[in-house]
């Protein structure tokens, strides 16, 4: 029976890019629905009744929503070809650390210095700085955080890098300048086909954050 | 290393080249098995809702660890070197490597003990089980503690989050005896001592979180819970919660 693969997914959205790259990386064919969050569809609402967010991978029918809880689906069910998480348990618990680490302190940082002014935003770009500091220290000498090919934190953490230049223009302050590692990183994680194309241009990041902050009357 | 491509596919090279991986895969398993047999250590807080879940996860294991009480005014140097990122409990050390995080650590057990597995195999199961189990902590948990410590509207909108999760986890537990099928399983683990918890909160600050009524199978799973003998021997109840913080507050 032929695998039916469908993401639902918002196309700024840093936690869909990362099923992006996951499902690119493996080669597995899939259909790429875009959501309006202003008007979510049916399938969306039923397939994540809990959150009703975004990203959403539906396999054969069966949902899977969180983007790293997906990313791991995606590892244990396509397990014939690069895999994202290693086979050892203690390296396994590691990779996972790190990536919750991303997920609740990089992405919340990165949004806050987008969307907040003020002591708020000097505390997210403070935030951020810090986080990419460990995480540079977590990188050491490898070419990623998966060793010599891209692995689980690696692509959870790579959105991030997709938007660093948003995040410097809002937050008016040079990351690249203080983290030449992180960004070193950044540019081999997109010479992958699998990341470059599931990264959106920065520009048109940009100016959706302008209208964002706009609704929000953020000025 | 051979340059002649002659050689790169003759059937000695092809046999050294297979040997040579076999020697790596045995060398792995050899490291794996031995780092098995490294001392468990857990560092952790007695009265801890996630600190509870990684003891009953090692005593469902038969595996022997030793328990180390943190004072978390007072945090050991041990502590600050296992977890530098977050600082916090609990953590497990398995010989000297260490891992934080107690969802981490319950799947680090579950991988490196395989008996009594705690995780089902298939991996749309396994994806349920992690989202249950997120959702045990970042919304039940963290709705239930922001209801203890606010007021006024923000405490009204935390104790109506606190309600409305218990009911998704009482329509999840409907029918079952265990959320892990027949027997206990990882999402038992997670949601451990959530109800005692929560029923500690109630009578301490006041507020009206669990309806045993509305509750009632997510009531009677506890319960059950309660009962199986590794549980009981380390769960931390109500009453042991109402004791320590009634004395933390008299000695202020």
């Amino acid at each position: 029976m032929a695998d039916e693969v469908v993401l639902l997914d918002f196309w700024p959205s840093p936690f869909g890019m990362r099923l992006r790259i996951a499902l690119a990386e493996k080669g597995i064919k899939h259909e790429y629905k875009e959501e309006d969050l202003k008007n979510k569809s049916p399938l969306l609402l039923k397939s994540n009744p809990v959150h009703k967010k975004i990203p959403v991978l539906i396999h054969n029918g069966k949902p899977v929503s969180e983007s790293l809880i997906a990313l791991q689906y995606i590892d244990e069910t396509w397990n014939d070809n690069a895999p994202l998480l290693p086979s050892d348990p203690y390296l396994r618990s590691q990779a996972k650390f790190w990536a919750e680490f991303v997920d609740k302190k990089v992405a919340d940082f990165g949004r806050k210095v987008c969307m907040t002014k003020g002591e708020e935003q000097e505390a997210a770009k403070n935030g951020l700085l810090d986080c990419i500091e460990l995480l540079e220290g977590e990188l050491g000498e490898k070419p990623y955080f998966g060793g010599e090919t891209l692995g689980f934190v690696d692509v959870t953490l790579v959105p991030c890098y997709g938007w660093l230049s948003v995040y410097e223009k809002f937050g008016n302050f040079s990351i690249e300048a203080e983290h030449p590692v992180f960004i070193a990183w950044g540019k081999r994680c997109l010479q992958k086909k699998s990341v470059s194309k599931s990264l959106p241009d920065q520009q048109k990041l940009y100016d959706f954050v302008v209208q964002l902050r706009k609704r929000h009357e953020i000025e | 290393m051979m340059h002649c491509f002659d050689m790169l596919y003759s059937p000695t090279l092809l046999e050294t080249q297979y040997q040579s991986n076999e020697l790596q895969r045995e060398t792995q398993r050899d490291a794996y098995e031995f780092r098995k047999l490294g001392e468990v250590k857990v560092l952790g807080a007695s009265l801890s809702i996630f600190c509870c879940r990684i003891e009953w996860a090692l005593k469902h294991k038969g595996i022997t660890y030793e328990y180390i009480e943190e004072d978390l005014r007072n945090k050991s140097t041990l502590l600050l070197k296992s977890n530098p990122v977050h600082k916090k409990i609990p953590v497990l050390l398995h010989g000297d490597k260490p891992v934080a995080e107690s969802l981490i650590i319950l799947e680090y057990i579950d991988e490196t003990w395989r008996e009594n597995p705690l995780m089902p195999d298939d991996p749309s199961e396994k994806a349920m089980v992690r989202f249950w189990a997120k959702y045990v902590d970042e919304k039940c948990v963290i709705s239930a503690w922001t209801a203890s410590r606010t007021k006024g509207h923000e405490q009204e909108k935390a104790i109506e989050s606190t309600q409305e999760s218990l009911k998704l986890l009482n329509k999840l537990i409907e029918g079952k005896t265990f959320f892990g099928g027949e027997t206990m399983g990882f999402l038992d683990l997670v949601v451990g001592s959530l109800p005692n918890w929560i029923k500690f909160i109630e009578e301490f600050v006041g507020i009206k979180l669990f309806d045993t009524k509305e509750l009632s199978f997510l009531h009677e799973w506890a319960q059950r819970f309660t009962e199986i003998p590794i549980i009981k021997e380390s769960i931390p109840m109500k009453e042991d919660l109402l004791n320590y913080f009634r004395a933390q507050q008299n000695a202020k």
